[in-house]
C-alpha cells in the first residue's frame, strides 16, 4: 500500500500522542471505546471480521477486518453502499513507539466510487489514474 | 460527511472514458477522429462519452471548420479534490475526539 497510488490521493492524518501503542489500541479495538470517538459498532479484532461503523447522521459503513497486528497496525474496509455515492475505501491505522508514547497514523486510501458491477475491473484503472493525479493538478493552475 | 462529486465521479469511473480523459490530458487537444483511432469503440461512442466529460467540466470542444477539436480541463477535478478535503477535515475531528478519550483513560 505504499505505491505512489495510494500515497498520492489516500487521506493520511498523523499525530505524536503522549500515551503507550497499548493503550491506543485499545482505543482503536474495544467497541465501546470506539463508540467514544468514531462511531458505534461491533468490531472484534478478528481477521475477516464484518462489522458496521453507525454515524450519527445515520449513514451506516459496512466493514471487513483486513489485518490485525496487536498495538502496531489495524486495518479494516471502509464502504459505503449506496448507488449514488458509494464509496470503497480501506482506512489503516499505524501505531510505531516513539521516546515520548506513540506515533499514529491513519490512512485512507482507494477513494474509487463506481458501480458494484464494474468494481474489480476499474480498480486497478483507479489507482493508475490516482498516480497521474498529483501531475495534472499541478499543471491544472 | 459529504457526498461525491457525482458527475466527476460518474464520467471517470468508465474505463474507455477515463482513457480518453487520460489521454487529452498526456497528449493535449486532439479531434474525435484522432481520439477514435486509440479508443477501441467507434467514433459516435467516443463522442458520446466526449459529451459526458464535458458535461462534467473535465474537457472542453473548439469546433474549427467542420472538426471539433477536445481538449482537457483538469481544473474540472476540483471538486474530487475538495471532497477527499472534506474526508481529512472529518478524520481530524475524530483525532481530536480520541485525543480526548486518551486523556479520560488515564484517570
Amino acid at each position: 500500500m505504499n505505491d505512489t497510488a495510494t500515497e498520492t490521493l489516500s487521506v493520511v492524518v498523523e499525530r505524536e500522542l503522549p500515551h503507550a501503542p497499548e493503550k491506543i489500541w485499545r482505543a482503536l479495538t474495544q467497541p465501546q471505546l470506539i463508540e467514544e470517538w468514531l462511531m458505534k459498532s461491533d468490531f472484534k479484532p478478528d481477521v475477516g471480521h464484518r462489522f458496521n461503523l453507525r454515524g450519527d447522521w445515520g449513514g451506516v459503513l459496512d466493514c471487513e477486518v483486513l489485518a490485525v497486528e496487536p498495538n502496531k497496525k489495524l486495518s479494516y474496509t471502509w464502504n459505503f453502499d449506496d448507488a449514488v455515492n458509494g464509496l470503497k475505501s480501506v482506512v489503516t491505522w499505524t501505531l510505531t513507539p516513539t521516546s515520548t508514547g506513540t506515533h499514529l497514523r491513519m490512512e485512507q486510501a482507494g477513494f474509487k466510487p463506481e458501480q458494484p458491477q464494474n468494481y474489480q475491473g476499474a480498480k486497478y484503472g483507479w489507482q493508475q489514474f490516482f498516480a497521474k493525479l498529483e501531475q495534472v493538478l499541478a499543471r491544472a493552475d | 460527511m459529504q457526498t461525491v462529486p457525482d458527475e466527476v465521479f460518474k464520467s471517470l469511473a468508465d474505463p474507455t472514458r477515463r482513457a480518453i480523459f487520460e489521454r487529452l490530458i498526456r497528449d493535449g487537444e486532439q479531434t474525435v477522429r484522432a481520439l477514435t483511432d486509440h479508443a477501441g469503440v467507434s467514433q459516435p461512442m467516443v463522442s458520446k462519452h466526449l459529451g459526458i466529460l464535458k458535461q462534467a467540466g473535465l474537457v472542453r470542444d473548439r469546433p474549427a471548420g467542420r472538426l471539433v477539436h477536445y481538449s482537457a480541463e483538469p481544473k474540472g477535478l476540483a471538486p474530487m479534490i475538495d471532497w477527499m478535503r472534506h474526508y481529512s477535515a472529518f478524520w481530524q475531528g475524530r483525532f481530536d475526539r480520541l485525543e480526548d478519550l486518551l486523556k479520560r483513560m488515564d484517570q
